[in-house]
């Protein structure tokens, strides 16, 4: 057999760090660093051993050595990796070692295509090491993660084989007429493919969510000035980002922030106080509150409890009308002027609409919470979870976020649409099939159990090297 | 003694027959060997042509300038028009024969048919001499020896043997080594075939018992009639010439009793009893597999079909048995309306050598030999019509290859023939391949009306099509296409005449102007129907306006169908190199690296239906042909 190319490249980014690592993969990953690194050769796998990298006789730098051999690594092939000094000279000159000694550069993402040429990951475990590395967010590295496991090729390969077990029905009924019978058979199927349909849509659900755990939510806090929009901010963020002080008009820019809360990342724009304002500085920030509020994804109003409601409020209310918005009730631990029902109906007779008949927007919720306690905090949480990510989707739940599995599943569910379509116009069951047939092929290539040209290269073409 | 031809066909069976008179209509002068002259196109199982899938063969065959669709034409008795209340893609025509009429009308086309010379004799061995370009793994057909000891010279030989290599019956306890019928095995050819390096295997079938029609008792039966409009086969024939008297089949149904005299008996058919080696079909069960793998059915159909208008011999289809004749006389006459049959041929299984097909190329030649294809039978097959459609293809490609023209080879997309050749050089076979509908990715595009539309430019090409027959095909393309524009172009405005149209035919109200074509895809509309409404309509014939509207109603199906027909197309033109050495890829796993070595695969799209390959396996082969292809840069 063909001998499998040792490739070498630097694992760590090339820059001045305390270590930089150097990864190798190949048949002959052990000789290659031997000629530098004689210990390796008395080595065994999954140790690691302390020397020195020779070029001669000279010490190129105090290195720690592991070894992986074949097939226990991640490339099922013997994996030497080189912990040495995190210098761009010292790395340069190890990596240029290896290349004399007989590796190849390796090209991005090369790494990973030997895992998955060598059969031991996928082609979506495959593209989850991408997601991994570029992941910004907790949320978006565990559903990396949980591609990477297999856990998305699991759920796509059981609607696969329900989709197939029903083709497989009816051809079989189609070639022997005589022993299985189609009687009534629309009518199972009809309850099969809505059940399909039904988890194809959760699925997608959750690449939209998903695209909003990833990426996160626009928000933008607003409310009057001084109500304690940025004591709320530093208590989610954590530091005093936000100058916080008594006078009326402090944050005069706007500040941007991710905070992550109860996992879901929020990029949070403070704003300035809105109110009738003549300082210029000021009301820049306010016109760009306003801007901001129009584009947001969630609106945060926070209400100073202890204050009477006037016309700055009522202008808020224009804006988050018909927003996805929470108000929340600060200062909750002082004198109470203002409580829940009167909010509730200060924003009912704001509300031109009132009363709802279209409940596609939901009423903000209000939500009663103090920065000094640090109470209703958990609410605040739970409450966007409920607003942003949809009924019956869970935490722990398998999310779709690589775009090109998003497209191949959006084009499976509308071949189920399709058979759909022909169950409704009651079409001769051989028509099913075609359609069936589209899905199950659609969504063989989010696992790579059907093969799509040119797919492999070009979703290894955009690995970094290294991995 | 020499004599010196073209081609030397082996066998004067449906394939033989398909594969003599293709290469002598291309104009290779042709030589057919058969054991029995009387024995030329003989049906020794079921008394019918076509039938679900194989009528789409048939048409096939004749789309190509084949002879079985004309032959079942001349010598048919009943006629049925399969599946129709399904979709056309599942349409499938079938006639009874007159076994004897069919095998006499066949010969008659063969011995007048010029190019063609018809011997009775049995070949012994095929001789061969090294291919000087590859004198270590090739070999070239350069002759044949019968019996006699004459030795024929030739540049390519069609083996067609069919079920006669080795063969062997067995009725029971009773074992005859003979071909169907009684009719004499052939002993020799199998050894000259291992020489040459040809992997042999072993396959099992079966024919039920044939009645005299006097002993049965029709009235405890159902009539089988034929369709009442018959529609011919072939694309050369007129539908007037077709509409005639027919005969009638019957069914019955086995029973608890029949069921109970088979267990009870199990031990002696030779197939449970372990004296059967062969493997098989499991889409052609003996009655005794029906009762054993079926076990929660409380019957099974029985037709009693007549082997012809000048006998009184019925086949019993449906129970094909090898039983042994005391225990067969006991489970027929268990059956109703059989209670005092008299059996005329007992049922029997007859074992026979074939070969391993993955030894061909799609042309049907064997990878290793030059000039040598083989079809039918002997490739693991089952079916006259299955035979046929192999046998016409090695024909045009011998013929092809002693031309130098470039070969033929009919894809998965294009028709069931296609399907049928790839999935026997490419799927491991276990067992006699029969054709079925479900085999076929594209079916909605592989209609038995559409077969020659879809193939007849190929027959065309090779020279089997007459230029006045292929006139007529571009006419009839050309109709289509206007008649589809038409309609689509046609507009009818809501006027009052329209509306109480559509209400008398329980259709909904039109709220705008709607073409023609829109109100065909109506489900309860069609071309006919819509008659009244259509002023303009132009006269035309019946196999016109089907495809005009079956284009139309499932216009949506069609193209989505197309679609995949494209992705399947991608794989297909990713061509593997010839001299690929599959120990120089890297991580292709090992049963993989087995396969492709003995499959020798063409094609990604063909290495990806290789059992045992795996997607993750083709990846592979994609990362290493497109580097191999590359610049070694890296």
């Amino acid at each position: 057999m063909m001998k499998r190319e040792t490739i070498v490249a630097p694992a760590t980014a090339l820059s001045e760090s305390g270590i930089g690592i150097i990864r190798l993969s190949g048949d002959d990953a052990v000789p290659i660093t031997g000629k530098c690194f004689s210990k390796i050769k008395d080595m065994k796998t999954h140790t690691i051993r302390y020397g020195f990298i020779m070029d001669g006789e000279e010490a190129i730098d105090e290195v720690m050595v592991s070894l992986m051999k074949s097939p226990n690594s991640y490339t099922r092939e013997d994996v030497v990796e080189i912990n040495c000094h995190g210098s761009i000279m010292i790395m340069n000159r190890i990596m240029n070692l290896m290349i004399k000694n007989g590796a190849r550069l390796a090209e991005p993402g090369e790494f990973t295509k030997k895992a998955f040429l060598n059969g031991r990951i996928d082609l979506a475990e495959a593209e989850a090491v991408m997601d991994i590395i570029r992941s910004k967010s907790e949320f978006a590295l565990r559903t990396s993660l949980n591609q990477l496991t297999g856990k998305v090729s699991d759920v796509i390969r059981l609607l696969r084989e329900d989709i197939i077990y029903q083709v497989a029905y009816i051809e079989s009924a189609l070639d022997d007429p005589e022993h299985r019978s189609l009687e009534g058979y629309q009518d199972i199927l009809q309850e099969k493919v809505t059940d399909i349909l039904r988890r194809m849509n959760l699925l997608i659900k959750t690449s939209e969510n998903g695209k909003i755990l990833k990426e996160g939510i626009y928000t933008v806090i607003v409310g009057k000035p001084n109500v304690g929009k940025s004591s709320l901010l530093n208590l989610l963020v954590g530091d005093d980002r936000a100058i916080v002080t008594d006078i009326a008009g402090t944050t005069r820019d706007i500040l941007e922030e991710s905070v992550k809360v109860n996992g879901v990342m929020l990029n949070i724009i403070d704003t300035a106080g809105i109110r009738a304002t003549e300082d210029t500085i000021e009301k820049i920030g306010v016109e760009k509150a306003m801007k901001y509020a129009l584009q947001a994804d969630l609106i945060v109003y926070v209400i100073d409890s202890s204050v009477e409601l006037d016309e700055n409020d009522r202008k808020i209310r224009e804006l988050i009308n018909g927003r996805k918005a929470i108000v929340l009730l600060n200062k909750a631990d002082l004198d109470t002027k203002v409580d829940e029902d009167d909010i509730q109906m200060f924003l009912e007779s704001g509300d031109k609409n009132y009363p709802h008949v279209d409940n596609s927007v939901d009423r903000p919720a209000i939500i009663r919470t103090s920065a000094k306690e640090n109470s209703g905090f958990d609410q605040f949480s739970q409450t966007i979870w409920d607003m942003f990510i949809d009924d019956g989707i869970n935490r722990e739940d398998i999310f779709i976020t690589n775009l090109r599995h998003q497209e191949a599943l959006r084009n499976a569910y509308d071949s189920m649409l399709l058979v759909n379509q022909s169950l409704e116009a009651k079409m001769p069951e051989d028509f099913y099939t075609i359609d069936m047939m589209s899905a199950y092929e659609y969504l063989g290539m989010i696992t790579g159990d059907q093969i799509g040209e040119d797919l492999i290269n070009e979703i290894f073409s955009k690995f970094c090297t290294g991995k | 003694m020499i004599e010196k031809v073209d081609v030397c066909v082996i066998g004067a069976g449906h394939a033989g027959c398909e594969a003599g008179l293709a290469c002598a209509r291309m104009g290779m002068k042709t030589i057919i060997f058969t054991v029995n002259v009387d024995s030329i196109a003989l049906m020794p199982c079921n008394p019918n042509i076509g039938g679900t899938s194989k009528g789409h063969l048939v048409r096939e065959v004749d789309a190509l300038g084949g002879e079985m669709g004309k032959n079942i034409d001349k010598t048919f008795i009943q006629s049925k028009m399969l599946n129709i209340s399904k979709g056309p893609a599942v349409h499938s025509l079938r006639a009874q024969a007159d076994k004897a009429d069919y095998s006499r009308t066949m010969r008659t086309v063969l011995e007048n048919q010029d190019n063609l010379i018809i011997k009775q004799a049995e070949v012994v061995a095929l001789i061969v001499e090294d291919n000087p370009e590859a004198p270590e793994s090739y070999k070239k057909i350069v002759g044949l020896k019968t019996h006699t000891g004459i030795t024929y010279e030739c540049k390519a030989i069609i083996l067609c043997s069919g079920t006669y290599l080795n063969a062997r019956c067995l009725c029971g306890e009773t074992i005859t080594y003979t071909g169907p019928n009684g009719l004499k095995a052939a002993e020799h050819l199998s050894d000259s075939l291992k020489s040459l390096g040809i992997r042999l295997r072993r396959f099992k079938t079966g024919t039920p018992a044939r009645v005299d029609k006097r002993s049965l008792n029709f009235s405890k039966m159902t009539e089988q009639f034929g369709d009442e409009k018959i529609v011919p086969f072939s694309f050369s024939t007129k539908a007037e010439d077709v509409q005639k008297e027919q005969i009638s089949c019957f069914l019955t149904y086995t029973n608890a009793k029949t069921h109970e005299i088979i267990k009870k008996n199990l031990d002696r058919s030779p197939l449970y009893a372990g004296i059967i080696e062969g493997v098989g079909t499991r889409y052609c069960p003996s009655i005794e597999d029906k009762v054993v793998k079926f076990a929660d059915k409380e019957r099974h159909q029985v037709f009693l079909e007549p082997e012809g208008c000048y006998t009184n011999e019925m086949y019993v289809s449906g129970m094909s048995s090898s039983l042994p004749e005391d225990v067969q006389i006991a489970m027929y006459q268990s059956v109703p309306g059989m209670e005092a049959c008299r059996i005329v041929r007992n049922a029997y299984a007859i074992e026979y050598d074939c070969i391993d097909p993955s030894q061909l190329y799609h042309t049907l030649r064997f990878k290793n030999i030059e000039g040598l294809y083989s079809a039918g039978q002997l490739n693991g097959s089952s079916g006259y019509e299955e035979a046929a459609a192999q046998g016409i293809i090695a024909g045009i490609n011998a013929a092809l290859y002693i031309k130098e023209e470039e070969e033929m080879i009919i894809d998965r997309s294009e028709a069931y023939i296609g399907v049928l050749i790839d999935d026997l050089v490419t799927k491991e076979t276990s067992e006699p391949y029969r054709m079925m509908t479900s085999r076929a990715e594209y079916r909605l595009l592989l209609r038995q009306d559409n077969a020659d539309l879809r193939i007849r430019e190929k027959g065309y090409r090779a020279g089997l099509i007459s230029d006045y027959q292929h006139d007529q095909l571009v006419m009839k393309r050309l109709s289509i296409e206007s008649e589809i524009a038409r309609l689509k172009h046609t507009k009818l405005g809501a006027s009052g005449y329209v509306q109480e149209f559509l209400t008398e035919h329980n259709s909904s109200l039109l709220k705008t102007a709607s073409s023609l074509a829109e109100l065909l895809c109506r489900p309860e509309m069609t071309y006919f129907i819509l008659g009244p409404l259509d002023q303009e309509r132009p006269s035309l014939s019946d196999d016109i306006t089907q495809q005009v509207e079956i284009e139309i109603k499932y216009e949506g199906y069609i193209e989505r169908q197309k679609r995949q027909v494209k992705q399947f197309q991608k794989l297909e033109k990713r061509m593997i190199p010839v001299d690929i050495d599959y120990d120089d890829v890297p991580s292709i796993r090992i049963e993989a690296r087995q396969k492709l070595k003995v499959y020798r695969p063409v094609s990604l799209g063909q290495a990806s239906r290789i059992s045992g390959v795996s997607p993750a396996d083709i990846s592979v082969l994609l990362v290493y042909i497109s580097q191999k292809n590359l610049p070694q840069n890296m």
